[in-house]
């Protein structure tokens, strides 16, 4: 069985999936119950939907959307945006969701991430941790909701995040986000090595050679965006997948 | 037509949905005269023991479903805390289980291997033990989608049709004549799920 996940990260606009270059530029890419179906299809062994403006508009999370998204999910799926107490957390699982990511509002009041590991367990919570390179090429802590970088070392962060009980971290890496230039595959390794729950890395990832660099890097799972939603130059709209077994064989000297 | 039966606990859009992408027909039941009409019933649930058990008594399901599947012999399939309310009793709870099958639910006990990750979520390989109507018996490694702290100990082991393994090997499904149970979620075990129902759909 493999041991590394390959997760499609999909971005939630506005009812509708979008993908964006360095956070910004969201462009839309289709249906989101009709691009779940395709990756049922292609036997995704999970999915992550985030919805990036929630937290930026101070909404909720969008119920009755998420509800039918995970009706049609034949995978478990993980939710992110939006959620700033245990009680929408409860909301959330009971309507069909795996696991709940958080990010602005775990930043505000890590304490929450302790509430929500605490009732539904360290393997329920994710926190996304989003980390920008400035042009001398030091990586900083992102906040999307304000689109400005916080003083706090990022790996300080994700330690914080941890010790609140977040069982597993999604790294992204803006710089390289929609680009398919390839993962910054040394914030990796930093953070792989300085962590003891898994790491779900996304970010620039454009081949499957990019994939097996992630793991080889050290992170458990590798999501990825425009790799999976966009085919060619002109960034053309296609769902891919890799096949199972070409993921089993690609990734199958690795730890 | 399969009833999905409704008794307050979790999300069965996707068990609906998975049998009707498999070719079958599925519905929402939540009243004890459709549990005496069904012809064939599905027990899902994702949550505390005592909290389903307790839903089950206050809804008066217990005993149409004891008529309907342990006299009358329709068939159940029980998913994740649905499996684990159809045997005797729980260490999560205190409440009587339905009692359906001889069988104890207990917590998976990291005494071993203190690296144990409590709950045993993710997927996971499983191995059938015997034929059965449920599993497939291709040669190809099958796996399913797990959230569970609790395991299903059987008293006669011949009862299970699957086995995993997390730290100690414990049973995946069983089968007692017509009652189904299976610890994952086919629901969420996207082709493998789809033929475990599918086979359930055709039984």
């Amino acid at each position: 069985m493999l041991k590394h996940r390959t997760i499609p990260a999909l971005l939630l606009l506005n009812g509708g999936l979008v993908k964006t270059l360095k956070f910004k530029n969201p462009k839309y890419v289709g249906d989101p119950i009709n691009t779940i179906r395709i990756f049922n299809e292609k036997e995704v062994d999970e999915l992550m939907v985030l919805d990036i403006t929630a937290s930026k508009e101070r909404r909720e999370p969008n119920y009755a959307l998420i509800e039918e998204l995970a009706g049609e999910c034949f995978m478990p799926l993980t939710y992110g945006g939006g959620v700033t107490d245990s009680d929408q957390a409860a909301r959330l699982f009971g309507i069909g969701i795996e696991k709940i990511c958080l990010q602005t509002a775990a930043y505000r009041d890590l304490a929450l991430v302790n509430r929500l590991s605490g009732r539904f367990g360290s393997q329920s919570v994710m926190v996304s941790v989003d980390v920008k390179r400035n042009w001398l090429g030091k990586a900083a802590l992102y906040s999307s909701a304000s689109g400005k970088s916080f003083p706090e070392p990022w790996l300080e962060m994700i330690h914080r995040l941890v010790n609140a009980g977040a069982g597993e971290v999604l790294l992204n890496a803006v710089h390289r986000d929609g680009t398919l230039v390839g993962p910054d595959l040394e914030l990796i390794r930093e953070a792989a090595a300085a962590l003891s729950v898994p790491l779900i890395a996304l970010g620039g990832v454009s081949s499957l050679t990019d994939i097996k660099e992630v793991i080889a890097a050290g992170a458990s799972a590798v999501a990825a965006g425009a790799f999976f939603v966009f085919h060619g130059p002109h960034r053309a709209v296609l769902i891919t997948y890799p096949d199972y077994k070409e993921l089993e064989l690609l990734l199958s000297n690795l730890s | 037509m399969i009833d999905v039966l409704d008794y307050g606990l979790g999300n069965f859009a996707s068990v609906i949905r998975m049998i009707e992408n498999v070719g079958g027909s599925a519905r929402r039941i939540c009243t004890p005269e459709q549990i005496l009409h069904a012809d064939k019933l599905i027990l899902p649930g994702v949550g505390h023991f005592d909290h389903g058990m307790s839903q089950i008594l206050d809804r008066s399901f217990l005993e149409p479903l004891r008529e309907r599947v342990v006299i009358q012999g329709t068939p159940i399939l029980g998913i994740c805390l649905g499996m684990q309310l159809m045997c005797a009793g729980s260490e999560e709870g205190s409440l009587q289980g339905l009692g359906f099958v001889d069988a104890d639910v207990r917590k998976f006990q990291t005494q071993h291997d203190q690296n144990l990750k409590i709950p045993h979520m993710g997927w996971n390989a499983i191995r059938v033990t015997r034929p059965n109507p449920l599993a497939e018996t291709t040669g190809e490694e099958q796996r399913f989608y797990f959230v569970h702290s609790y395991q299903v100990e059987l008293h006669d082991s011949n009862l299970a049709i699957m086995m995993a393994t997390h730290g100690i090997e414990f049973c995946a499904a069983f089968q007692s004549e017509n009652i189904y149970g299976v610890q994952f979620h086919p629901e969420k075990s996207h082709r493998f799920g789809m033929a475990l129902m599918k086979r359930f759909v055709e039984l």
